[in-house]
This record gives structure tokens, sequence and C-alpha cells, in this order.
């Protein structure tokens, strides 16, 4: 027993000697293992007087476990150097890019139409369609716009035959609207509309979205605070609004509004205007009891002064370097 | 509508400047599209005198004029070919500043032109900004005031203002019409233009019978003889014509354009001794010729008002007179016309001739029924001041019930304010409709029946006058509110997708949107449909814009050619829109319908480090297709179908089916047609009905078994002819009741396997509701697959 002090002194050193895990074991196996220099000691107790052995065997056991400890703590030292090798060899190159489909995007128009709609959805309104071939009826009579109304000359009509054309707004969708559904109605019509015309500012096909709400007690000031909002949201910019009477056959009073975004200078953005008791009459509406407003907008025309798109052509070429512009 | 600032000054001065004037009158809807002035800045220019006018000694094309300011003389070089001994033109003298293109000005010095002093410049119209006119050197009247500064002769500093009118305002196509509307903005007096009566010296009279009374309710007609057609027309009527956009002809046309743009009145003169028999107001015959004053032969429609006389048709009521019946150079005694014509007898009819003149634009709108008499004292008074002649008695034919009558339209003040939203008081209400020239008498405490003034068709009932209350007291004067309402819930289908769904599952998968036009060429369109025949349109821009698509894969294919033009090999894109399938001859059933439609060329993966250089295939568009079909949670009711269609790869088509309905097809572009339209590489299409995939299913639990599932792999090799999907329902039908789920999960075809046969592996998988499954049970339903395969498809299992 007296080398049990030598024995713990070069236990300790050997672990620390260690130069890897392969090394350890060895030194485990030298002192712990069955036939290690600790565990003979442990058997030769034994041997001692049974006053000894107690005072012996603790010394044992508490040598034994400071070189288990020592042996451990070695362990973990290697063992973590080795996870830091692993990981350090595992490393790669975070700025590659990522792999996969790259996400395609939505047309300018579709996003602007999208906006608009939103924006009136969340005031109640629903989004009605209808046919883009349509009648006479539906795109001019029916709006207080009979055959040779001068009118007609603002509207370069598409036609197949003396009484269908391609629509030449969206207005038809708000007639179909009120002859299948009793006020109040509040609807927002968005989709493609057709004039012939072609040139740097006119496109043969574009798109709009018209607005209508009838109700009782629907005034011009109600007009007038819808699209003054409207528009303030639409631009997000506290822009100037001023309404500027005009002529739609579909409306009286009708206006035109016009925008000042901070520049001085006044844009037409859209049109609108109380419905016409024609309309009404021609819908089966009593304009006595209802009132309504009526208002149209472009939708390439404010995709441009939005986005900043300075030709109208771009949005029908569909080439994709334009389009990736608004993904 | 353009007129001089000036003359409109001589009848209203508000006591504002020309943008203040421009700004009030388009807030009040008379919208300014422009505001020129008459001339460019120039300095320096006079009334100047040619006196003698000789060769240039050392140059063809010049001549050498001796020219008076008044004062003195000087030599000036000109190579005008009009420069002449006598000529009054404008002369630029040493030290006047004329306008350059640029704006700017420049200054006229001593010259020499080819070894010849001059001293000055004489100038055509363009050089002083006054037109683009550079056919000579200014030709000035006569008795222009030699030595006048040029500007102040002419009474150049002046303004064109161009309004954009709307067809309501008919009563504004005048300077007195807009004076009248300034008026009443600017709450100024106005000088109305008086017509002075001719006192007729003659008794001649010329018959007129009004056939088409309806269309031609009043004629008004005078006699006017021995005037002389080479008089001048004075400096300045010239002046305001021009000014109006009208050049001058010769002193009569001169001065029924003149009335025209000073009242509104279109007016017609004829050569009297041209007239036979009388004037005849009619509808035209069928077929009737007609030359114009343009010099054009029309044929006449029934549904055209004619001036005639006993030979024929003079010209077409309101819209253009005729060639033989004017007055030319020879005349020496005419007739004028001025009368009303109904809006809807002249609406249209202009257009239907290819035509549009001053007259037809103001017909059309509606002319003041009660202008004639005075219109046609002013012509005469205008006519005997400047051609002399002496003028027979004013001649009126009227049909007073054709005529339309004053309207009177009751007014409600709480009408009014509920429209308005705002309370506007009697006195201003009162106020605004008497400066507009209406009548008004109280009915009632609280309601006022008004007049309405024979000019003014667009105003027939209460929301009219309404408008011009709105319009008077400024749009952007009244009350901003925000409208109340009751909001009931809307209807919503939960199982249904939206179209934003769909926009935004293609936008993940790489697509980009498009959108094409509607009408494309008939020839594509023929080539991608020939079942369907596509509606034309009557009127279209171009041929490649002219029948309406039954299909957007043309639309998407020119689209893919755009951008392979333009170095974009890799191409997705997808369209929503309508369609539109003729159904019958009848417009009225034609199918429009919604459809969504994609297009795919180039790379399977957007280049890349990782991706490899594939070319993308049918399966990976039938993928994005299949992610479109299982958006409405119903996918297992879509099936693709092996089949042909005119535009597609003959063995690359499916169509696809729900529950049996054919719903749309997808697959490679047609090789030939490919070819035909410069693709570079394969490209492949689908076509949805929007209907056919928005409408979806609502999800329905089913209990979850606890017990293990037992899976087992089968590869069977068939003929190459055999389609998976008939694989797949023969498994199905014989893996018994607990069958789960059927997986493929290889397809080889190549060494190892026979040519012409292929090998599919399948994954079944089983489970039981309650209770595990036994190897025998699994090895039982395997047989049974396994048999059956091999009767129906001649499988046999790959060793």
């Amino acid at each position: 027993m007296e080398n049990i002090e030598t024995l713990l002194a070069e236990g300790i050193a050997a672990a620390e000697k260690a130069e890897n895990a392969q090394d350890l074991d060895q030194v485990r196996v030298e002192y712990l293992g069955k036939k290690g220099a600790l565990s003979q000691l442990r058997k030769g107790l034994g041997k001692l007087s049974p006053e000894e052995r107690p005072a012996a065997g603790a010394r044992i056991n508490e040598v034994i476990q400071a070189v288990t400890a020592k042996l451990n703590a070695r362990k973990a030292e290697f063992d973590a150097a080795a996870l830091e090798a692993k990981l350090a060899s595992e490393t790669i190159d975070v700025s590659l890019p990522g792999r996969g489909e790259e996400l395609g995007g939505l047309h300018p128009v579709t996003k602007t139409m999208a906006r608009i709609e939103e924006f009136f959805a969340g005031i109640g309104y629903s989004v009605a369609e209808g046919p883009e071939i349509e009648d006479d009826y539906h795109n001019f009579e029916a709006l207080n716009i009979p055959a040779h109304h001068p009118a007609r000359a603002m509207h370069d009509t598409f036609y197949f035959d003396a009484h269908t054309l391609l629509r030449t707004h969206t207005s038809g969708v708000q007639i179909r609207t009120m002859e299948n559904q009793k006020p109040p109605v509040r609807i927002v019509c968005p989709g493609r509309v057709y004039r012939c015309d072609y040139d740097q500012t006119h496109s043969p096909m574009f798109h709009q979205v018209e607005g209508l709400l009838v109700d009782k007690d629907v005034s011009f000031a109600d007009l007038k605070g819808t699209l003054e909002q409207f528009l303030r949201e639409f631009f997000e910019e506290d822009v100037k609004v001023r309404f500027r009477p005009s002529y739609f056959p579909f409306t009286e009073p009708s206006i035109e509004v016009d925008i000042d975004r901070g520049d001085g200078k006044w844009m037409e953005v859209l049109g609108c205007g109380m419905v016409h008791p024609k309309v009404f009459e021609s819908v089966g509406i009593d304009p006595e009891e209802y009132t309504g407003f009526a208002f149209g907008m472009g939708v390439e025309r404010l995709a441009m002064l939005r986005y900043g798109v300075n030709d109208l052509r771009l949005f029908f070429e569909n080439d994709l370097k334009f389009l990736r512009q608004f993904s | 509508m353009k007129f001089s600032e000036q003359w409109l000054r001589e009848l209203v001065n508000p006591a504002v400047d020309t943008d203040e004037l421009a700004h009030q009158v388009t807030m009040a809807g008379l919208e300014v599209d422009d505001v020129e002035s008459v001339a460019k800045d120039f300095s320096g220019v006079v009334v100047g005198e040619i006196l003698t006018a000789e060769q240039h000694p050392n140059a063809d094309k010049l001549q050498v004029c001796k020219v008076s300011n008044g004062v003195e003389e000087f030599q000036v070089v000109c190579g005008a070919p009009n420069a002449r001994a006598g000529l009054k033109t404008a002369f630029a003298m040493v030290g006047a500043k004329l306008p350059t293109p640029e704006g700017d000005t420049f200054k006229i010095k001593k010259a020499k032109l080819r070894h010849v002093e001059s001293f000055g410049m004489l100038c055509a119209e363009d050089e002083l900004g006054l037109s683009e006119d550079h056919g000579g050197i200014m030709e000035l009247a006569a008795d222009a005031p030699v030595g006048t500064d040029l500007r102040e002769y002419l009474n150049l500093d002046d303004k064109i203002i161009d309004v954009d009118l709307t067809p309501n305002r008919a009563d504004c196509l005048s300077i007195s019409g807009i004076a009248r509307e300034v008026g009443v903005l600017f709450k100024a007096p106005v000088t109305y233009v008086e017509a002075k009566p001719t006192e007729a010296v003659i008794n001649d009279t010329f018959p007129v019978a009004l056939e088409a009374p309806q269309q031609c309710p009043r004629f008004v007609g005078r006699v006017v003889r021995n005037v002389n057609v080479q008089a001048q027309s004075p400096l300045w009527m010239v002046e305001k014509l021009r000014r109006a956009g009208v050049r001058s002809i010769d002193p009569v046309v001169d001065i029924t354009n003149y009335v025209l743009q000073e009242l509104g009145q279109p007016m017609h003169a004829y050569d009297l001794d041209k007239l036979t028999g009388g004037i005849f107001a009619r509808m035209a015959d069928q077929g009737e010729k007609l030359t114009l004053l343009d010099g054009q032969e029309i044929e006449l429609n029934n549904d055209t008002l004619v001036i005639a006389d006993q030979n024929g048709p003079l010209g077409i009521a309101g819209i253009m007179g005729g060639e033989a019946s004017g007055v030319n150079a020879e005349t020496k005694d005419v007739f004028l016309e001025a009368a009303f014509f109904n809006p809807i007898a002249i609406a249209g009819r202009a257009r239907s001739y290819g035509l549009h003149t001053d007259s037809s634009h103001r017909f059309e709108r509606g002319v003041d029924w009660q202008l004639q008499a005075k219109a046609m004292e002013r012509a005469t008074e205008l006519l005997i001041e400047i051609c002399g002649g002496e003028a027979g008695p004013v001649i009126e034919v009227a049909s007073e019930e054709n005529l339309p009558k004053v309207e009177k339209i009751r007014l409600r003040h709480a009408k009014v304010n509920s429209y308005l939203s705002f309370d506007m008081p009697v006195e201003e209400i009162e106020e605004i409709l008497i400066r507009l020239g209406m009548s008004i008498t109280k009915d009632g405490d609280d309601a006022w029946l008004v007049d309405v003034p024979s000019y003014r068709f667009d105003i027939s009932i209460e929301v009219d006058l309404i408008e011009e209350l709105a319009r008077v007291y400024g749009y952007n004067n009244l009350p901003v509110r925000v409208p109340k309402a009751s909001l009931p819930f809307k209807a919503d289908v939960e199982a249904n997708i939206g179209l934003t769904h769909i926009r935004r599952t293609l936008v993940a998968r790489g697509y980009q949107e498009a959108i094409t036009y509607s009408f494309i060429e008939a020839g594509l369109q023929e080539k991608f449909d020939n079942e369907n025949k596509a509606v034309a349109l009557a009127n279209p821009i171009s041929a490649e814009m002219a029948v309406m698509r039954t299909t957007v894969w043309p639309g998407l294919v020119k689209a893919v050619q755009y951008n392979q033009n333009r170095q974009q090999s890799r191409v997705r894109l997808f369209e929503t829109g309508q369609r539109f399938l003729p159904r019958g001859e009848n417009m009225a059933d034609m199918l429009q319908e919604n459809v969504v439609s994609g297009v795919v060329t180039g790379a399977r993966h957007p280049e890349g480090w990782t991706a490899g250089n594939d070319a993308v295939d049918f399966f990976d568009v039938k993928g994005d297709v299949e992610a479109l079909l299982a958006l409405g949670g119903a996918a297992d009711e879509f099936s693709f179908v092996a089949d042909r269609h005119v535009a597609l790869h003959p063995g690359q088509t499916a169509r696809i089916e729900r529950n049996g309905e054919t719903i749309g097809y997808m697959g490679a572009l047609h090789p030939s047609l490919a070819k035909d339209l410069g693709m570079n590489g394969a490209v492949y299409l689908f076509e949805l009905s929007m209907d056919a995939i928005t409408a979806g299913r609502l999800p329905r639990y089913a209990e979850l078994s606890k017990f293990p599932e037992s899976r087992r792999d089968l590869a069977l090799i068939v003929d190459e002819k055999v389609a998976f999907e008939e694989l797949r329902q023969g498994a199905l039908e014989n893996a018994g009741e607990y069958l789960k789920n059927i997986t493929l999960f290889d397809v080889y075809q190549g060494q190892g396997i026979e040519v012409g046969r292929k090998s599919i592996a399948l994954g079944l998988t089983w489970q039981h509701p309650s209770r595990t499954l036994n190897d025998d049970e699994i090895n039982g339903a395997v047989d049974s697959v396994i048999t059956a395969l091999k009767e129906k498809f001649g499988a046999s299992l790959r060793e």
C-alpha cells in the first residue's frame, strides 16, 4: 500500500500527458482496467489486517475516483476538440445562392388592380365581373347613351355587328348588377376594356376598375369623401385632390378628379359622378328613393404613376426584364 | 373650341389675368387645354412698303428692295419671290428682335448679302411665330398704315385659348357662349353682340318649304342682291377667325364663319342664280348623289336631311354644302340660310359619310333654336357692310309644334340639400339660376319652377339644375363626408379557390404573369384552334389584332418569342383571362370563359451552381398543373387522358378531365408549329377552365388508425404502351379494402429490360382501422394484384 500515493501522482500525470483519446484509453487500462495497477491494489486489500482494511480501502477508492475524474475530464477535452475539428471541416460557403425555383411575379396591372379592389373590399364593396363582348344596350343604351349620341365619339368602339361590341368600360357590369340586385349596392368592377385607339398614350386594350354605390341618402359629399380617401391611401401620400366638372351621360353631376403630388401639376386620375336618374330608371330603381355614385379609373394610368412607368406599351409586351421589376 | 382672349374680353372683361381666367373656366367644367400666344416675342417690326424691287446683281434668287417705314427709306435684300413694288409687308428694321424656334430672340443687324448691303429684313409669318407659313413674306392689306408697329397693327398681344368642351356644352361653342359662362363665373357684366336689323330694300324672296318639319323645324332665309364678292374681308375679322383656327376664304364665307364663331349659328350662303324653284328641307332619297364643297361625290342615305331645290339636293343639312350651289368669284346674288335642325336628325350622319364639320359638330350637340333670326340679321349687317348689296325681307318658315319646348323644371330645395349634403341658401340658389339665364318662379315654400334657356340642351331634369348649382358654387367648395352604410356579411364559399390563390401558386412555382391582347391575328389563331371559328372584329386596328382569341396560347407563345429574341431562354409565363368560344351564329350565345393558361420553355431550373442544365419537360409542367388542380382539395376528381390537339405534339398531349368532363389541355407545342413560329427548344403549354378548378371540396375528416401500416414494393415489367394510370387502377381494384396508398417510385427502360418493355416500381401501403394486418393477409393482397396485372397487362415481376 505504500506506493498508492505514487500511483495517484503517476496516474494523474499519465492522464495529463495523454495526447489523444487512444493514449487516454491506454492510461485507463493501465490504472483502472481489470489488471490495472489500482485494481490490483484493491484486490490486495484482503491481505491486510481487519484493522487496516477500512482506511486503506477508503483511500484506494478516493484515488480511483480522482484518477477516473481526471480521465473523464481529459476525455471531455478530447471530445470537444474532436467535435470542433469535425465542425470546422463541415464549414460551407453560406454566400452561395440557395437551390430551387425562384419566385415569379404578378403583372403590375394585376398588382394595382388587386390593391384597388382591396381598398374597396375593406369598406364593404364586392367584386363584380361581366362579359367583355357586350351588347349595345348594356354598354351604351342603359347608360343614357342612345345611338348617335355625341358621347359615343368619346368611346372609339370595336364592333362585331350593329348590336355587339367590345365593352368600352366596365359600366355594363354595373347595369347587370343593378338589374339583378336591389339596393344597397356596393360593387367594384375590374377588368379589361377596349377602345379603337392605338398610339404612345393609348392602348386598344387596357384595364379599368369602376365602382358603384347605391343606397338611401348617398350624396355628392360621400362621393368626394370616398375618392379623396382612396387616392390618399392608394398613393400613401397626402396628395392634393380636386374635383372638376365634366360630362358623362350616365352621371349627373359628372366629375373628373385631378391630383397634385406636390409638384404643382394637376393630373387627371379618374372620372366619377352621381348616378343619372335615367340609368336608375333603366334598371328599375326609383331615383326618388335611392341615390348613388359611380367612379371609374384606368389601372395602367395609376400603375404608371405609382411605379414610375413611362410607356404604356410596356404593359403588354410581356418582356421578362420589365415584369421581373415588379416581383 | 379655340378663341382669341381679346375677343372674349371685348364681351366680358373680368379683372383677372389669363392664367386665373383659364383656371376658373377649367374649374367650371370648360377644360382649358392650351393657352398660346398669338405671336412669339418680337419687337422692332413695322408695316413697311416696298417702293422698288430689283434683281440682285450677284444672285438669281434675291432681290434688292427699297422699303419705306413712312419716314425713311432702307435698302433691304430679300429672297421671297412675292417681294414686289407696292406690297405692304412686315419690315424688321435694324435693331429688331425676332424669335428663334428655340424660344429666344435674335437681333437684326446691318448685313451684306453677296456684296450688297441690307438694312433689315422682310418677314414671312413663320419668322414672327404667327403661323407655320413660309410661303413668302407677309402680304398686308393695301390700306395698312406704313410705319405702324406690326404688333399693334395686327393686335398681336393676344392669347389663343383652347377649350376642350364636353358634348353637353354646345351652348359654349361660340364666343358669345363662352362670354356668357365667364360672366356667370366672375359675376361680370356681358356685352352681347347686337344684330342691327337691316331693312329690306328690295322685295325679293325665295320660296322655302319644310317637307321634313320634325328634322328641320325652322328655316330662316334671305335674298341679298348685288353683292361684291371681290371685296376684302376686314383685318379684324380675318384675325379673329384665324385665332379661332378658321382660314379666311372669301368675304361671304368669312361672314358665315364669323357668325358661327360669334353666335354659334352655322349658316350657309347659296349663289341665288343656281337655285331653281325653291328651297326644300327634305329627307334624301336613297342613293341620291351630291358633290360636296370639298369636291367629293357622295351617295346619300334616306336617313339624311338635305336642303334641296327642284333639281335635287344642294347640300347635306347642317353638315356641308354642295359644290354646285355655293358662292364663287362670279356670284352676284346670294341666298343666306340660318336654320334649326333637330340634333337627333343630324347626330351620327356626318360620321356616316366620313365627315366632321364645324356645323355638324354644333347641330349634333344642339344649336339655340331661337337664334336663327338674330344670326340672319347679324350676317346681313356684316354682308352689306363689307360687300355691299341690297337685302330682301327675312323669310322665316317654322313648324312650331316641332320646335323644342321651353322646359319647366321643378327644383326642390330639399333635394338640392340632400343631393349635395349642403344647405345651400335660397338667395344663392336663385342668384346662380338667374345668372345662368334661367327664369324662376316660386312653387310653394320650398321649390321653384325653372324655365331653361333655349341654348341649354343639357338641362331637362332636376338633377341637371343641381349640377349647375354645384358647378357654379364650385365642386371644391362643397362639403366632404364618408358614406354611412349597414354592412351585412358577404357570402363566402369556403371550398372555392380565389383567382388570387391560383395566381400566387403559379408565382411561387416560378411563373411571371403576362397580359396579352384578347384580339389576335386570324392566321395564328387558326394554327392553335381549328375547331372554333374565332369571331372577327368589324373594325380591327390591324390584321394583328383582328379576331377574338379562343385560346390564350397564341398570345403566350408570341410573348415567348419576344423574350427569346431578347436573350431570355428560360421563360415561364401564365395569364388569366377570357377566351371567346362562339356557340352558333348568335353572338349573344358566345361563351366567354375564364381560363388560366401557361407556357414554359428553357431550362428546368434557373441557371445556378447546383441545378444542372436539363431542359424542362412535360412532367415538370404537369407538376405545376397538378398543383393547381389540388388547390381545391379535390385532386382525385381530375385525370389526364392521352389525346390529340392541333397545336400540340401528338405523343405529348393530355386532355384534362374533371369527373369525365374536359376542362383543359396540356402538352408540348407541336414541333412543326414551334418551328413555324421560330421557337427555340421545346415549349410546353397548359390551359384550364377557371370555373373547373376554382370549385373545390370541403375537407371531411376520416378516422385515423392506431395500427401499423405495411408496405410492399413491386417492380413490374410491362409493355411500354401500357399507361401507368391503367396499372394503378388495376392495382387499386385488386389490393383489397385496406389498401391506403399506391406510390410510383421508379420508371425504367434500358439495360436489363427487354426492348419495348418498361419497369414500373410501385409501393403499396395497407392499414386496417382496428387491428394489425398479418403477413398472410398482405401477401394474399400482393398476390391478387400481381395475378390481375399479369392477366390484364402481361405484367411480370422484375427479378
